[in-house]
């Protein structure tokens, strides 16, 4: 897991004052014959924002950033780029540029000549293309392989080369299609924070496309989960993780313990849930807003907020018995399968602190508890 | 011990299998195409005799003595004759013009085959060679069907009114044009398609991203791309109809001079072998440059992918 980036400080300290919204999609729907790809999405992207759109295979997620480059039209709805209607304009007239999942460099041309490429287009003076080639090399630290041919850079390079020629053109949207995609898992996480360095040192909006959920989270400060079409929630990476507000979301981003349950008291201040799965009730510190015939929830805890003791707890709520199941040792922390006595396996994170520590062990009796506020309480 | 030298000597000679896979073709290639080529040049430096074979023996061996006879008027007579000089010059003009005119037609066909449906491109790729299954002669001998003066083309024109009198175009360079185009379009298209299909199309939308119009992306991206297959088609269109004759023969005229016209016609009207013989090393020779020409862009091709 990489560092916090700048994007997660910026998401917790800059949520407050609102910003211009850059991107306006609205209502948007888009049928490959009978198959619906994208179904009624309605989203807006701000100004300056690295907002990150993320799903499984077939989510949508790919074709809704094809509309916003121009490659497709829309069925339905219409897309605002700083409140001009560009929902018909060719990709070639947008001031929208993007950089390719297989990064699409063109393998005739040098590295300076793919970057220079796009100004050539705009017919800039030759001057002026040179230097702005020579700015976009030293932003990416490529100007000692201005020369290269694409074939002759490694995949890290490949990607530099990549973002400089779709910053080139200074976009007022920069779209990323699975940027860390063709590189493997070691360079991905080191080039995720350079990638973001690069993008908030030029100030360039961008919407990016990704299946992995630790690249979003590190990488972007909004994000979009994208399932079968449509958005099943927008927000900040914290809200994502820590207040999802659907069963699919819940799952989706990280681990998660979930209980079925029913509502049996629901007061302003406090409710108590009662799970068949649990041996003690379920005590949240708030009110939750049921429906008087629909009293099913559904309670999700993480699994590093799900904590587990030898000792019997003395409070009366938020704890039950069981059995440890299995036990994963990851370094870091190790993964906890406890058995439930109704026989559900719940999985707990537990930190490694201490090198050698007195632990609970496979076939021990032992207890899971939780806070008050440590889980989620979901209607759907 | 020295037996097992023996067999490790022996295990040095006898080939592996890499070698004798790679060794069959080298053998076949050996047999009947360097070793027929040897014997041209070896008669393209004998005298004409009046002999069965009809030519002067290069090597005598008498007396102990080893004769070696070198005749090189044949070649001084090459570069002495203006009606050699300008057969050459007449079949490096018409392989040029019908290469150019290949690509020209066969271009936009590959083209338009590559990014045409996968099942479709079968079907077209299918009806591009079909034609090449009937032998050439018979096409040939359709087309002067097709262009003689009482032929199809002069009947269908005069129909339509646009011509009172029937064209020549039997017997004149046009028809030799026609002839080769027709018969060797497929060898120019076939390249190029194999080319094109592979391209990538994302190259294409970049470009298009990157602010460039369709018409504009094909020449800077597609093109350019598209060197190899080009470079391909047009030597396996313009190697072969430099040495042209069944063509230019019986579609061409008395104004059709091209080499292999008067390559037959030196051997088998004027028997004269060693001539003849020369005509065809000095024709390898001026082909030489294309063909490494080729050979090199294959070469490229290769790398590329790799």
């Amino acid at each position: 897991m990489a560092v916090a980036s700048g994007a997660y400080k910026k998401a917790l300290e800059g949520g407050q004052q609102p910003k211009p919204v850059l991107v306006k999609i609205d209502r948007v729907t888009k049928k490959f014959d009978e198959t619906v790809a994208v179904d009624d999405v309605s989203l807006q992207i701000n100004k300056g924002e690295i907002f990150a759109l993320l799903g499984g295979s077939g989510s949508g997620k790919s074709t809704l950033l094809r509309m916003l480059a121009g490659f497709e039209r829309p069925t339905e709805g219409r897309i605002f780029l700083d409140g001009v209607d560009i929902t018909d304009m060719p990709p070639y007239e947008r001031p929208i540029n993007m950089m390719f999942q297989s990064y699409a460099l063109f393998p005739h041309m040098t590295v300076a000549q793919n970057i220079a490429f796009g100004l050539q287009q705009d017919k800039l003076p030759k001057n002026e293309v040179e230097a702005r080639v020579a700015e976009m090399l030293k932003l990416v630290q490529m100007t000692q392989y201005a020369k290269r041919k694409p074939h002759q850079l490694s995949g890290g390079q490949r990607q530099r080369v990549a973002l400089a020629r779709s910053l080139a053109k200074k976009p007022k949207l920069l779209l990323l299609d699975e940027p860390m995609g063709a590189l493997d898992k070691k360079l991905r996480s080191q080039m995720q924070l350079e990638l973001v360095e690069i993008i908030e040192r030029v100030g360039v909006t961008c919407v990016m496309v990704t299946h992995d959920q630790e690249e979003a989270m590190t990488m972007a400060q909004r994000i979009a989960i994208m399932h079968l079409g449509w958005i099943a929630q927008i927000g900040s990476p914290v809200d994502i993780y820590e207040t999802p507000t659907s069963r699919l979301v819940c799952e989706f981003i990280g681990n998660v313990n979930l209980f079925d349950g029913e509502v049996i008291e629901d007061m302003e201040g406090h409710a108590l849930i009662r799970s068949p799965e649990l041996e003690r009730n379920i005590y949240v510190g708030h009110g939750i807003s049921t429906s008087v015939e629909d009293k099913h929830i559904t309670y999700a805890i993480r699994p590093e907020k799900l904590l587990i003791t030898t000792e019997q707890p003395t409070h009366e709520y938020n704890w039950s018995r069981g059995k440890v199941h299995d036990i994963a040792y990851l370094g870091g922390h190790s993964v906890f399968y406890v058995q439930l006595t109704c026989g559900k396996l719940v999985q707990s994170f537990v930190a490694n602190a201490e090198r050698r520590g007195a632990r609970p062990t496979w076939e021990d009796e032992v207890f899971v508890w939780w806070e008050d506020d440590s889980g989620v309480v979901l209607r759907s | 011990m020295k037996i097992r030298k023996i067999k490790r000597a022996l295990n040095r000679i006898t080939p592996n299998g890499r070698q004798a896979v790679i060794g069959v073709p080298f053998l076949w290639l050996f047999l009947f195409f360097a070793l027929p080529f040897l014997i041209v040049i070896k008669i393209s430096f004998a005298e004409a005799d009046v002999a069965i074979p009809p030519y002067t023996e290069s090597f005598t061996y008498a007396e102990q003595k080893l004769d070696i006879v070198l005749n090189f008027a044949n070649y001084a007579l090459l570069t002495g004759d203006d009606l050699y000089i300008s057969a050459y010059l007449g079949s490096l003009k018409m392989a040029f013009f019908s290469t150019l005119l290949c690509l020209l037609i066969g271009y936009p066909m590959a083209y338009g085959i590559s990014i045409a449906r996968k099942e479709m491109q079968t079907v077209l790729l299918l009806l591009i060679m079909m034609p090449t299954w009937t032998a050439i002669l018979i096409r040939v001998y359709a087309w002067m069907g097709i262009l003689s003066n009482n032929g199809l083309l002069n009947a269908f024109l005069m129909w339509l009114g646009v011509i009172n009198e029937p064209l020549q175009i039997l017997n004149t360079n046009l028809a030799v044009y026609i002839g080769v185009v027709y018969s060797y379009l497929p060898f120019m298209i076939l390249p190029l398609y194999a080319n094109l299909v592979k391209h990538d199309q994302s190259l294409l939308e970049a470009a298009s991203d990157l602010g460039s119009s369709t018409f504009n992306s094909f020449w800077k991206i597609t093109v350019p791309l598209s060197k190899n297959g080009i470079i391909a088609g047009c030597m396996l269109v313009f190697i072969p109809v430099v040495g042209e004759f069944v063509i230019p023969e019986l579609l061409g005229g008395p104004e059709t001079l091209m080499i292999g016209r008067v390559l037959w016609q030196e051997f088998f009207n004027n028997r004269d072998w060693p001539v003849a013989s020369s005509l065809a090393v000095v024709m390898l020779l001026i082909l030489i440059v294309p063909i490494i020409l080729f050979n090199r862009s294959q070469a490229k091709e290769l790398e590329g992918k790799a």
